[in-house]
């Protein structure tokens, strides 16, 4: 493994910028982090859910009599008396797809195998499960779509009767001038169909919750891994007919999340119910089968009847798609992957006219939501993919026609065909340090030394625009009644009566280490040390620091999370000063510093004022303090990143606030005879502006190639002809093992973005950039153009006959 | 049925039922929830215990077959408050992230160390392919593991 860190472009001072190692590592080493499935309660039942053996059937009746009457089962719920007790979720798709009614359990038909039927509450995990067997459900099977392409045949069966067919949301995204492009090109090259597969990052701990009802307060409290509470909430809350108030979040330890543990809000709806129907806390904790089945498969999306323009030198004028994406089978957080994608349109290239025919549809199969990279790695896929096969046809080098069409360092900030604003980047010069770290220069020599063994070389390129803090307004280009727009997080930061400073966030961390990067940004600012700095481990919502966008996801908290810690601890830090002055007798802020653990005269460091004294006056010693001084040393601030709503007939705005950037290079030999192939050098070269943690940062880009790897060559979901899923457990769905890891060189440079207070932009869904570099690399050693994202041995065998 | 056994030292008798795995009843009866579960398949290692000084997945035994054992788990790794030369080394080299797996992959690490105090970088990876990481791309973990070799 080898690193190139940037050149420093400043003298550092302080803690941002230091690989501090990691406050939250302590407890995780030692078996003392909390995760959900380590709460427990007095009395709690374990919830065991019965789920369907059909892709697509009628429920013609349910009995649950015999499981209730097992001694030890304390209860069960069924779709039934869930639709008596809730209201349908709220849908973010209008019509077609935003007339299908979503409850939390199936009711009168099943749409996918694994779909959650009944729950069951026992005494233990075991005895739930066993109940559960007990539990008859009659069964009329349907004739089942499982292939996107036929969803919307005459032929194929609709799932959702209220939508009518199944078509769930469609839109034409038009920009530029698509006739005056093709009319000036030179070639037009055509690709008739791509295909991005269904996978998804499968974190290491499955779902889960242990929720508490008082009845007294009519209150529910939710212990519970779900990485975006603020959307369950407002998922939840309208469902269940109650305020928002009433349902308390509260997280610690979360094991992996990537985009995955956003849409449990259907099981946490269950395990409220059961709660409150059977007056005992209820413990569920998702089964790694249970997963596969049914949580969160990533988009699945085919491009067909791509055309591109192109000039013979290989300057790209733009291009036209149709892209088709496979929702399965309920919209839990689509359709917003058919304008997520936008925020990347035309990926890292200049081409000015675009035009995408987008059309989601409902499938036989598991509901897809956010995964890692969501809705814009396939965006990225198609343009990187389009870029090698462009290259091929007009027999160009990759790295040129790249080169030739990268948006460049003096462009930016770049406003894209859509309205979108790159901040800042320097993509030429990343391709360059991927190519140095890779060897490029040998490797005309590699390859004929590989060939000489009977290998065939193949070098691959792919990048991602790892865009970050999402403007929500977009979800208006879905459905223009909905009123969302913007963002925000909270934090708080506060001196307490001994001195403490106490952090508290509303994000939602699942590894990304914000204990650690939060306490060095207030560090910082309060001129102390990050061990001095306490922040709170995990989420609670009933803390002062949740907002309506409260989580972690979609790369936003070094901006989101750290721009609200900055804010709450520069009030802090203003406040303390206050106090000194009038403590001191009237001294101004600007003759005071913040020092040694307090604060003190610049021009008379006797004069100080320790932490602990500041603390312990405002909170427990206040007598005879100015009546007009307004300081509580607790400090709320709301970070709001500056956005507009977009235009949306033209479907043209500023969608997200920035764009990390990584481009990585694979090395691959395959055997022609078997299309086995390994990767035997790597590099992956990262810019997220200022880095707070070189050490996260790059850890996040590690584990972002890392799991593009297992998606390029091995990880998919995919379903026979009657629904079932092929890969259900890790023993089908082979995520990658030490033994799979090539050689890794990761490289930096910092284009700090001018839109956000550190400098920073969110970053941790580098991964797309992999699938595609693996994806290259493939067509560069077989020869043959490569159509799909996935290539396991068998279909570079396939490519090579 | 009745099991006695000994966990990082300490002795425990319970009544369990003869189909708990070990798993449960560490996590469960004996509420030493730094194990976890991460696979019904025994694929993931995130539940690897030593067991009578050999690693073991704790998932792919009965409570009952450990009845009169000697088992190590995560809890009992530091030397006091104090982490030890490994734990250590994980949090220098950022060897993990969520830190579900974590648990499983230290008990790895220390039978292979116990085993091979001086393992080649390809001991190292054959003695972790038995435990998943989603985070981390298991690169620190290698760099973790030898920076503690010998």
């Amino acid at each position: 493994m080898t690193t190139v860190a940037p050149e420093r472009t400043e003298v550092q001072k302080g803690w941002i910028g230091e690989s501090v190692a990691r406050k939250e590592d302590k407890r995780l080493t030692q078996g003392e982090g909390v995760f959900v499935d380590d709460v427990k309660r007095h009395g709690m039942g374990y919830l065991h859910f019965v789920r369907s053996p059909y892709a697509h059937a009628h429920i013609s009746s349910i009995d649950v009599s015999a499981a209730e009457a097992v001694e030890g089962v304390y209860g069960t719920l069924t779709g039934e008396e869930v639709a008596a007790l809730t209201d349908p979720f709220f849908q973010i798709a209008g019509a077609p797809g935003g007339a299908i009614r979503d409850f939390s359990l199936a009711l009168g038909k099943v749409r996918y195998v694994g779909e959650p039927v009944v729950a069951v509450v026992a005494e233990t995990r075991e005895l739930a499960r066993d109940a559960s067997e007990l539990v008859e459900v009659e069964y009329e099977p349907l004739s089942v779509v499982v292939d996107a392409r036929k969803a919307l045949d005459g032929e194929a069966p609709v799932l959702h009767d209220d939508a009518g067919a199944n078509l769930m949301w469609e839109g034409v995204y038009e920009w530029g001038d698509l006739d005056a492009a093709f009319a000036e090109a030179d070639r037009v090259v055509t690709i008739d169909e791509l295909h991005f597969h269904r996978f998804n990052s499968t974190p290491l701990e499955c779902d889960g919750a242990l929720v508490e009802y008082n009845r007294g307060v009519e209150q529910w409290t939710i212990h519970t891994n779900n990485q975006f509470p603020g959307f369950a909430a407002i998922m939840m809350g309208p469902a269940m007919r109650v305020g928002i108030d009433k349902l308390r979040f509260v997280t610690q330890d979360i094991g992996g999340g990537f985009g995955n543990k956003i849409t449990s809000h259907p099981q946490l709806v269950v395990c409220c119910l059961l709660a409150r129907k059977l007056n005992r806390p209820i413990q569920w904790t998702e089964w790694r089968t249970d997963f596969h089945l049914s949580m969160s498969h990533g988009n699945e999306r085919w491009f067909h009847e791509t055309e591109v323009a192109v000039k013979n030198d290989g300057t790209l004028l733009g291009f036209r798609t149709k892209a088709l994406d496979d929702a399965g089978a309920w919209l839990r957080y689509e359709p917003l992957g058919g304008v997520i994608w936008a925020q990347v349109a035309p990926g890292m290239y200049k081409w000015r006219n675009i035009r995408v025919e987008f059309t989601q549809v409902a499938t036989n199969k598991a509901p897809v939501s956010p995964n890692r990279g969501y809705s814009r790695m396939q965006q990225l896929w198609f343009t990187e993919r389009v870029i090698d096969i462009v290259a091929r046809e007009l027999q160009l080098d990759p790295v040129e026609v790249r080169k030739r069409n990268y948006i460049r360092v003096e462009d930016m900030p770049y406003e894209t065909p859509n309205g979108c604003v790159y901040d800042s980047g320097d993509y030429a010069r990343m391709l360059d340090t991927a190519l140095e770290l890779i060897g490029w220069d040998r490797m005309d020599e590699r390859r004929a030394e590989a060939a000489s063994r009977g290998m065939r070389l193949g070098v691959g390129i792919g990048s991602t625009l790892d865009s970050g803090t999402n403007n929500f307004a977009q979800s208006r280009l879905i459905n223009p009644e909905l009123q969302f727009s913007g963002n925000n997080e909270v934090a708080t930061v506060k001196l307490d009566i001994f001195g403490e400073i106490v952090v508290t966030l509303g994000t939602t961390p699942q590894g990304q280490g914000h204990e650690t990067t939060a306490a060095q940004v207030v560090a910082d600012i309060l001129n102390c040390s990050p061990d001095d700095v306490h922040v709170r481990a995990g989420h609670d919502s009933y803390w002062n620091s949740h907002a309506g966008f409260s989580g972690t996801y979609a790369s936003q908290f070094a901006v989101t999370g750290l721009s609200a810690v900055k804010g709450a601890t520069d009030m802090l830090a203003a406040e303390i000063k206050k106090l000194a002055g009038a403590v001191f007798g009237g001294v101004p802020a600007d003759a005071l510093e913040l020092a040694d653990g307090g604060v003190r005269i610049k021009d008379n460091p006797e004069a100080f004022l320790p932490f602990m004294a500041c603390g312990a006056i405002i909170n427990a010693n206040n007598a005879g303090l100015p009546e007009d001084l307004d300081v509580t040393l607790n400090c709320r601030y709301v970070y709001r990143p500056p956005f507009q709503v977009p235009d949306i007939e033209r479907k043209f705005g500023n969608l997200t606030l920035t764009y990390a950037v990584q481009i990585h290079v694979a090395v691959i030999e395959i055997d022609p005879d078997t299309g086995y192939y390994e990767i035997v050098d790597y590099a992956a070269v990262d810019d997220c502006g200022k880095r707070i943690n070189p050490q996260i940062v790059e850890g996040q880009v590690m584990g972002a190639t890392a799991q593009a790897i297992g998606a390029a060559m091995h990880e998919i979901f995919e379903y026979d002809e009657d629904g079932n899923l092929l890969t259900p457990n890790f023993y089908d769905y082979h995520v990658p093992h030490a033994l799979d890891m090539p050689p890794l060189h990761t490289g930096a440079i910092e284009s700090p973005s001018p839109f956000t207070p550190l400098g920073t932009k969110g970053m941790g869904e580098g991964g797309g950039a992999g699938i595609h570099a693996i994806c290259a690399a493939v067509q560069d050693g077989t020869g043959k153009i490569v159509t799909d994202s996935h290539n396991p041995y068998h279909r570079v065998w396939e490519l090579l006959q | 049925m009745d099991v006695a056994v000994s966990v990082n030292g300490t002795v425990y008798e319970r009544d369990v039922e003869p189909r708990k795995l070990l798993i449960h009843f560490l996590r469960d009866d004996l509420d030493l929830t730094g194990s976890h579960i991460g696979c019904d398949t025994g694929n993931c290692g995130a539940c690897s215990v030593i067991f009578d000084g050999k690693l073991v997945k704790s998932c792919m035994l009965l409570a009952v077959q450990a009845n009169g054992a000697q088992i190590e788990t995560v809890e009992g790794l530091s030397e006091g408050d104090e982490l030890n030369a490994l734990q250590r080394a994980f949090r220098e080299h950022h060897a993990l992230q969520c830190g579900y797996c974590t648990p499983g992959m230290l008990m790895s690490a220390t039978a292979l160390l116990r085993d091979n105090p001086s393992p080649s970088d390809d001991e190292i990876k054959t003695a972790l392919q038995g435990n998943i990481c989603r985070c981390t791309g298991y690169w620190n973990i290698f760099e973790a593991v030898k920076a503690v070799a010998r």
